[in-house]
């Protein structure tokens, strides 16, 4: 097998058997974005050969590609938009903080969705990324960059951002294993923010023990984000555990509905038979709010956008554009025509929607509502986890689309989120897996959500399934 | 103005202050919260606004917002929310400001002014709310710049309801509330470094009417002098267009200072739509009723308790008393005088004379030189003993403020103790007799008012050394016995 299609527990024996070095690695990892890159451009742009940094002495130094929206020292942070291009942050991320003390080797910026706005990747300023499974597909997003880098074999692992599926559905249409932890679990200090209340910071692997060795690394407390929560972080490689007998799992009955794929919805189907042969119990169960998240989450998501996006404005850092010809005054026409020329159609597109959301007048009719059935959602997964362990839906009603499809039509677009949207505005973690192929050779994803906080259910489910199953270990040769 | 029109209106005025609490660090981060500072030194990711960045609320800022509102007997609203006020301007680094919207920290307080009238009127504090301050546009002639400096100092915006009558009772209003929060030691209070701010809301109506009337807000006022001229201008403007059979508009003026006049800034077609909704960086919490009593507790007495007090339990004269007040530290320091020493008109007579007018030349406060209670009332009691002139004791004080020293050491070193031995003063009179021959002549045919010009001259070669009665009695010994 070759070495870049390995994952990061099987590199770390082989370093450790000092049968390669970390470099060879990260020597086999370039080589092969050298070989692919031209034809899936998973990366925004990629690490200065000058400021790699590989130190054979820490624990885990292993290739990663980060998503463009997590700040690193001194290396352009653009969230592939052109308003923030030649912005160099003059700190790491809190997430870069803890993966550099680790060693992990940063190979690169992933390409992403501008501003994590989409679920194709096709909205950045560099251009789409390509589904390395079909380079005419797309890998999904808005972390379509990332997933691609680890399924093209780019990287090994990736860090994505998940505001309402970022990381589970491109890991779905890529076929790799992509976490949204619970909100509050890996801090956002560093995360240049979509929606604040919904983003959360997870690790793209190739499969479970690997989700969970990276979660090692970036879970825990920062007394610089308000928002993460002060809990002690189980060692998640504990939860590692093939038996899943006697697990109570629900199968929500809103998330198998017309119009899902019916290759998806078998892949799902029997990936829960091959866990109840395991032991586990399954039984359907009702989300009854679901319908109502998608509109829910797009006025609390673009609310936020609107304000969290307010800040580039050409005043400090990034893109400044002022007109030929004043039209009003100097700091107005430099906000306009800056924010005009730097935003792209989809970012202004939710700039509006969610300062309309806001404005006064209708706040009471969209934002306060929003946050209500936000709460609605809520329950209905708190009433489920009364009495299961776990709940399991398909990640994506299909498999990955044409790279053009639905560029033209925002709420099919929209729609492919339709699943993975309700445990960002719950706060509960969820998993996406791979469970199987469609006929066309396109990866499908398998959902699982648990508790908040118990993100050891979704490694203990996940690494069971992986024994018994082998989608995980398909690699594309590019 | 026409004397006839004020008789039939009446103003009606609200005030909103905005308080720069005076923590160590910022708001929201861990930069220094300083004054004067190099531009842009006192910065980070933070309080730039940095993409990426997240806000985390400094505690201590909360306790002094909490601090100050139960100072200006407000109830506390324990669960802590903030929101955020979008809007754009090249100060406000993320485009929106921190803010307190619909729970404000503090509210429905009040507090007591002297009307016109000379009885206590209540004035209702509507809310008390935190928030962060922008950052200071510098502008240059080619460019404006910014200085972040001032980003994220934590503010306290303090809003009272209507019930101003007057320009006189803003001013009043806002003495006794800069007394008030200069008592808890939570902000400088200083209009000219911009640690206080005040905006007002202004309107007039017929008198006995109950409806407001359509209310101009005056920004740009930078001491309390200025609210107060601006109002009244603010008064007349709105009595002549009315008078003129217009109608007032809402909107904001910005008072200059140099022309003495308000300019419209912006109409109320033109007000910003804030769209404030919660902040999703900071999540709501409750502080504990035990921690708000613990706060409660660090509240001292308040000048108008203590004023009240002073004149009872010292039965110094309220004028006395005003004086001492206004500095919470030289109430104390009266107090401390009192405990060491009987005579307290004579304190009040040191702390309010001398001692300030030694302060004032230093542009010091008390808390910033080197000056014991104990070491004041030493040096008073020197004076009652005729070990020092009252003139020399001034002096020794001056010394004593300049050098941190007691007044024994002082008075040693200088050589300022009273002469009152007798051989030396007798000495000395004997010089003065001589050289003012034809004074001295005057006084043996009885012209004794002229002892008091030899006395002087005897002062003079001591350098205020001599004890002035006695060195009297030799003269008229001297002068009756030849």
């Amino acid at each position: 097998m070759k070495l870049n299609h390995l994952t990061a527990h099987e590199i770390l024996e082989l370093i450790a058997k000092k049968e390669y070095t970390a470099k060879d690695i990260y020597q086999s990892v370039h080589y092969q974005i050298e070989k692919t890159e031209k034809e899936v451009h998973a990366y925004a742009n990629l690490t200065e050969p000058a400021s790699l940094s590989i130190d054979e002495n820490k624990s885990f130094p292993i290739p990663i590609a980060i998503k463009d929206n997590m700040c690193i020292l001194d290396q352009e942070t653009t969230c592939s938009s052109n308003i923030l291009k030649g912005f160099k942050p003059s700190y790491d991320a809190t997430v870069i903080q803890k993966l550099k003390d680790s060693g992990a080797i940063i190979v690169g910026h992933a390409n992403m969705d501008e501003f994590a706005f989409g679920s194709s990747t096709e909205t950045s300023c560099y251009g789409p990324t390509h589904n390395p499974w079909n380079l005419d597909c797309v890998p999904g997003g808005s972390s379509g960059g990332s997933t691609a880098a680890v399924a093209s074999n780019q990287a090994i692992w990736a860090i994505g951002s998940d505001t309402g599926g970022s990381i589970r559905q491109p890991a779905a249409f890529c076929g790799v294993v992509g976490l949204k932890p619970t909100y509050g679990r890996v801090s956002r200090y560093g995360l240049i923010a979509f929606a604040s209340s919904l983003d959360q910071i997870g690790p793209i692997t190739k499969d479970i023990k690997d989700s969970a060795l990276l979660m090692n690394i970036i879970a825990g407390h920062d007394p610089k984000d308000s928002t993460s929560i002060n809990r002690t972080v189980p060692d998640y490689t504990n939860s590692l555990v093939n038996d899943v007998n006697g697990l109570r799992i629900g199968i929500p009955k809103e998330y198998f509905i017309d119009g899902i794929d019916a290759e998806v919805k078998q892949a799902v189907l029997d990936a829960i038979e091959t866990l109840k042969e395991r032991g586990a119990t399954l039984k359907e169960v009702s989300l009854p709010h679901t319908e109502y998240a998608v509109a829910t989450y797009y006025i609390i998501a673009t609310s936020e956008a609107s304000s969290n996006l307010a800040r580039f404005d050409g005043v400090q850092y990034g893109l400044r554009k002022i007109p030929a010809k004043s039209r009003k005054s100097s700091i107005v026409d430099m906000y306009e025509e800056t924010r005009a020329t730097g935003f792209g159609t989809e970012a202004k597109r939710r700039i509006m929607l969610g300062t309309y959301s806001l404005s006064s007048g209708y706040y009471d009719d969209y934002y306060l509502k929003g946050l209500k059935v936000r709460t609605l959602i809520k329950q209905d997964f708190d009433k489920v986890f009364k009495d299961f362990d776990a709940i399991i839906t398909p990640t994506t009603p299909t498999t990955a689309f044409k790279i053009g499809e639905k560029t033209s039509d925002p709420i099919s677009m929209y729609l492919s989120d339709i699943f993975t949207i309700s445990a960002n505005l719950s706060g509960i973690p969820a998993i996406s897996i791979p469970c199987g192929f469609s006929s066309n050779d396109l990866p499908i994803g398998m959902q699982i959500m648990a508790k908040p906080f118990d993100e050891e259910m979704l490694f203990r489910i996940g690494y069971t399934y992986q024994q018994i199953t082998d989608w995980h270990k398909k690699r594309v040769d590019l | 103005m026409n004397q006839t029109v004020t008789k039939y209106y009446e103003t009606v005025i609200g005030l909103e202050v905005h308080l720069q609490l005076s923590t160590e660090t910022k708001i929201f981060c861990g930069c220094a919260n300083k004054f004067g500072e190099e531009p842009n030194s006192l910065t980070c990711p933070v309080c730039l606004g940095l993409p990426g960045s997240l806000p985390v609320l400094n505690k201590k800022s909360l306790e002094y917002g909490i601090k100050a509102g139960l100072a200006i007997n407000c109830s506390i609203n324990p669960l802590i929310k903030f929101d955020r006020k979008n809007y754009y301007y090249p100060d406000l680094p993320k485009a929106y400001q921190i803010s307190q919207y619909d729970m404000p920290v503090a509210s429905n307080g009040f507090l007591m002014i002297t009307d016109e009238e000379g009885k206590q009127k209540r004035i209702r504090i509507l809310r008390a709310h935190l928030e962060e301050d922008a950052g200071k546009l510098i502008h240059e002639s080619a460019c404006s710049l910014v200085d972040y400096n001032r980003t994220g100092t934590p503010l306290l915006e303090i809003v009272t309801e209507p019930d101003l009558r007057s320009p006189q009772e803003a001013y009043d209003y806002l003495q006794n509330l800069k007394l008030t929060l200069q008592y808890l030691d939570v902000s400088d209070c200083d209009m000219e470094k911009g640690s206080l701010r005040c905006d007002a809301n202004i309107s007039i109506r017929e008198k006995g009417e109950t409806k407001l009337g359509t209310k101009t807000e005056l920004k740009n006022m930078n001491s309390f002098k200025a609210v107060k001229t601006a109002l009244e201008y603010e008064i007349s403007r709105h009595k002549s267009v009315i008078g003129s059979g217009d109608k007032i508009i809402q909107e904001t003026r910005l008072w200059d200072e140099s022309k003495q006049m308000s300019f419209s800034m912006r109409s109320k077609e033109e007000a910003h739509d804030y769209r404030y909704f919660p902040e999703p960086d900071l999540v709501p919490f409750i502080v504990s009723a035990d921690r708000i009593s613990e706060i409660k507790a660090s509240i001292p007495e308040l000048p108008f308790a203590k004023l009240e007090r002073f004149i009872k339990e010292y039965t110094i004269s309220e004028y006395d008393a005003r004086i001492i007040i206004q500095d919470n530290a030289i109430s104390d320091f009266f107090e401390e005088c009192a405990k060491h020493y009987k005579d307290v008109k004579k304190i009040c007579n040191w702390i309010n004379g001398s001692l300030l007018q030694e302060l004032n030349s230093r542009k010091s406060k008390l808390t910033e030189i080197d000056l014991g209670a104990l070491e004041l009332t030493k040096l008073i009691q020197k004076v009652d003993d005729e070990e020092l002139s009252n003139l020399a004791a001034k002096d020794v004080l001056t010394f004593m403020i300049d050098s941190g020293k007691g007044a024994d050491e002082i008075i040693k070193e200088k050589g300022l103790a009273q002469v009152s031995n007798d051989n030396d003063l007798e000495k000395i009179v004997e010089e003065v007799l001589a050289e003012n021959k034809k004074v001295a002549a005057e006084i043996k045919e009885g012209k004794e008012s002229a002892i008091g010009f030899l006395v002087g001259q005897a002062m003079k070669k001591t350098q205020g050394k001599a004890n002035p009665k006695k060195v009297g009695e030799i003269i008229k010994n001297k002068l009756s016995n030849d």
